[in-house]
């Protein structure tokens, strides 16, 4: 029955050579034109979904200067980049003892401290918890530092060590670590 | 009659001739006239309409909110204070709006609770179910984006907090978030295009509504007892039964609406949010809009990142597939006696939940939203497909005209098996 049919469209358009029942030419024909036609709502489509990517004034913003000097040993200061806190913080000797004495195979995310860090005391993260994106607390000497002396996420608890690294909590991974580059002795550029 | 034209019944001649080249007059009164409908709903069978009601509440409060808003980071929590202290009864109009929002959950919530209650996903109803289901998940994302665009704390952290849901998906996790953001955090272009989103999506919740009633008006409603109407004795027109029946509801509605913004507006609401929003501080205890709650609390019941929003997402995914989950051929509840108190226990662990997701995540409130979330799903998973082989259900009535009254009493005289007229 098919067979027929498809005999007779053959037939009417004229063309199949004897003996082929032209189908193999028309499932060419379908799927070349059904490739052109998917190939070209995808090309519409994309200007749409690339529309909402970042756009060039957002991307321009996209470093932060940061002077150190009035940043006292033990403190920390948050500035903004790329609309995202970042956390600069001038590690005590004991902090960074203790985030170097903390065993690797004890983090849920492995990383060393020097990894983390260019010089000893300046510990330079996002401040933006890894879990769900809250703001963790221990910026303020007054604010709750967690079980690791770091940070603190009240959102879902989260403890982060004075590396920043995940220790306790639902976040996967570690305060993330900027492209930063010190232009001077006292002066960071992040970004 | 010319060729090509509508025979119609209408004698108004107006009527008749627009009626004649476009039927819609002739539509109206077979769907919500004439449409026969069984004739034994109880009040549960309002809260379609009273959804449908309110949507149009929300649409129409809505536009007029939108004439005065303004959708920018530095502008738009003083145009809302604007909207509520200056706009000639701006304040009513928002307010109906915020709670339009609550009342809109709790006329869907019971109305998927009828849907639970009385089987009506069952065939030939599945397809109408997921639509419903589709109608739920834009409801949801359109309230989510609702809700952010007054720019308080809760607006910020809120939206910062679901849209970093998304970072969980593995490898393009993070590139996602950023084009959800259009920047690499929630700012203003995350806000215009919010805006943007939750004034088309009613209009598509509008579109999935027409076709869920359009499905609905194919298989017909199910009613109280799961069983088919078998013939005119069985059903009544919908209209004026029915019109007058769900009239009764909304006037109950409406009250309840009414209480809720005139008296108590900010009761759903969370105080911080009218905090404006600071990117650099988050709230201490960020909690979502009451009607997410449960859905959070699974978020949360869950120690690891990807699993938990996994979990989250199938908590609704689950409903689509609930139509062959369920294998027990008995519709309603009121014959089924397992597992009617099965879903007993799953809605008091969906209220538990909506409980614990308002608690802060630790201790005793986690303990009892795992055992919560355990519960949520091994009744969709486990015991659902099981009882329908399990259970022995009570004999169905033969029609709905003549049912098994509890005692096995008969009908008061006259009401049964009299055929309706018009049907």
């Amino acid at each position: 029955m098919a067979d027929t049919m498809a005999q007779q469209r053959g037939a009417q358009h004229g063309a199949t050579s004897p003996g082929d029942d032209g189908e193999p030419r028309r499932d060419f024909l379908k799927l070349v034109a059904g490739s052109f036609a998917a190939v070209g709502v995808g090309a519409m489509a994309w200007p749409f979904i690339a529309s909402m990517n970042p756009a060039r004034d957002v991307l321009a913003l996209s470093t932060t200067e940061v002077d150190l000097s009035p940043i006292a040993v033990g403190s920390a200061v948050t500035v903004v980049w790329r609309g995202k806190p970042v956390f600069v913080r001038n590690r005590t000797a004991e902090e960074v003892q203790a985030a170097r004495a903390a065993p690797l195979s004890q983090l849920p995310d492995p990383q060393a401290d020097q990894a983390r860090v260019m010089r000893d005391p300046w510990l330079i993260v996002v401040g933006i918890c890894t879990h769900l994106g809250c703001v963790p607390l221990g910026q303020k000497p007054t604010d709750p530092r967690g079980d690791y002396g770091g940070w603190f996420c009240p959102c879902h608890g989260s403890h982060y060590d004075t590396s920043g690294r995940i220790r306790k909590g639902p976040a996967p991974a570690n305060l993330v670590v900027p492209e930063y580059a010190f232009t001077s002795d006292t002066q960071i550029r992040i970004g | 009659m010319a060729i090509g034209l509508h025979d119609s019944d209408f004698k108004n001649p107006v009527v008749r001739w627009i009626d004649a080249r476009l039927p819609v007059f002739t539509m109206m009164q077979k769907e919500y006239g004439t449409f026969p409908t069984p004739r034994n709903f109880n009040y549960f069978w309002n809260f379609g309409a009273l959804a449908m009601i309110n949507l149009m509440i929300m649409i129409a409060t809505g536009i007029f909110l939108a004439m005065h808003y303004t959708p920018h980071t530095t502008m738009a929590f003083d145009s809302v204070e604007r909207i509520m202290r200056d706009v000639n009864y701006g304040w009513l109009l928002r307010y109906v709006h915020a709670n339009g929002a609550s009342m809109f959950f709790i006329v869907v919530y019971i109305h998927i609770w009828r849907g639970l209650w009385y089987g009506s996903y069952k065939a030939p109803r599945e397809l109408l179910w997921m639509l419903g289901v589709v109608i739920f998940l834009l409801m949801m994302a359109t309230a989510f984006m609702g809700y952010v665009l007054p720019w308080g704390q809760m607006s910020f952290w809120g939206a910062t907090v679901i849209t970093n849901l998304f970072s969980a998906i593995p490898l393009i996790g993070p590139d996602i978030v950023t084009w959800l953001w259009g920047g690499f955090s929630v700012d203003n272009p995350t806000l215009n295009r919010f805006y943007s989103l939750h004034y088309l999506l009613p209009f598509v919740i509008v579109g999935v509504v027409f076709l869920h009633v359009a499905a609905l008006h194919i298989t017909g409603s199910n009613n109280p007892l799961g069983i088919d109407p078998k013939g005119p004795q069985d059903t009544i027109p919908f209209h004026p039964y029915y019109t007058i029946k769900d009239s009764v509801g909304v006037v109950a509605y409406l009250v309840v609406f009414a209480i809720l913004v005139f008296f108590m507006p900010n009761y759903l609401g969370h105080p911080d949010n009218y905090i404006p929003a600071n990117p650099l501080v988050t709230p201490a205890h960020i909690v979502p809009e009451w009607y997410f709650l449960p859905y959070y609390a699974i978020l949360r019941a869950v120690p690891d990142k990807l699993g938990g929003v996994v979990l989250m997402f199938a908590s609704i995914a689950v409903l689509f597939v609930l139509p062959w989950l369920d294998t027990s051929p008995v519709r309603s509840m009121r014959f089924r006696p397992l597992a009617k108190w099965f879903l007993v226990l799953w809605g008091i662990c969906f209220l538990v939940l909506m409980w614990a997701g308002g608690k802060p995540a630790e201790g005793t409130y986690v303990a009892i939203a795992r055992v919560a979330t355990f519960y949520y799903f091994l009744y969709f998973l486990v015991i659902l497909p099981l009882l329908g082989r399990l259970e022995r259900p009570l004999s169905l009535p033969e029609s709905i005209a003549r049912p098994v009254l509890r005692g096995g009493g008969p009908l008061p005289a006259g009401a049964a098996a009299q055929p309706m007229e018009k049907a």
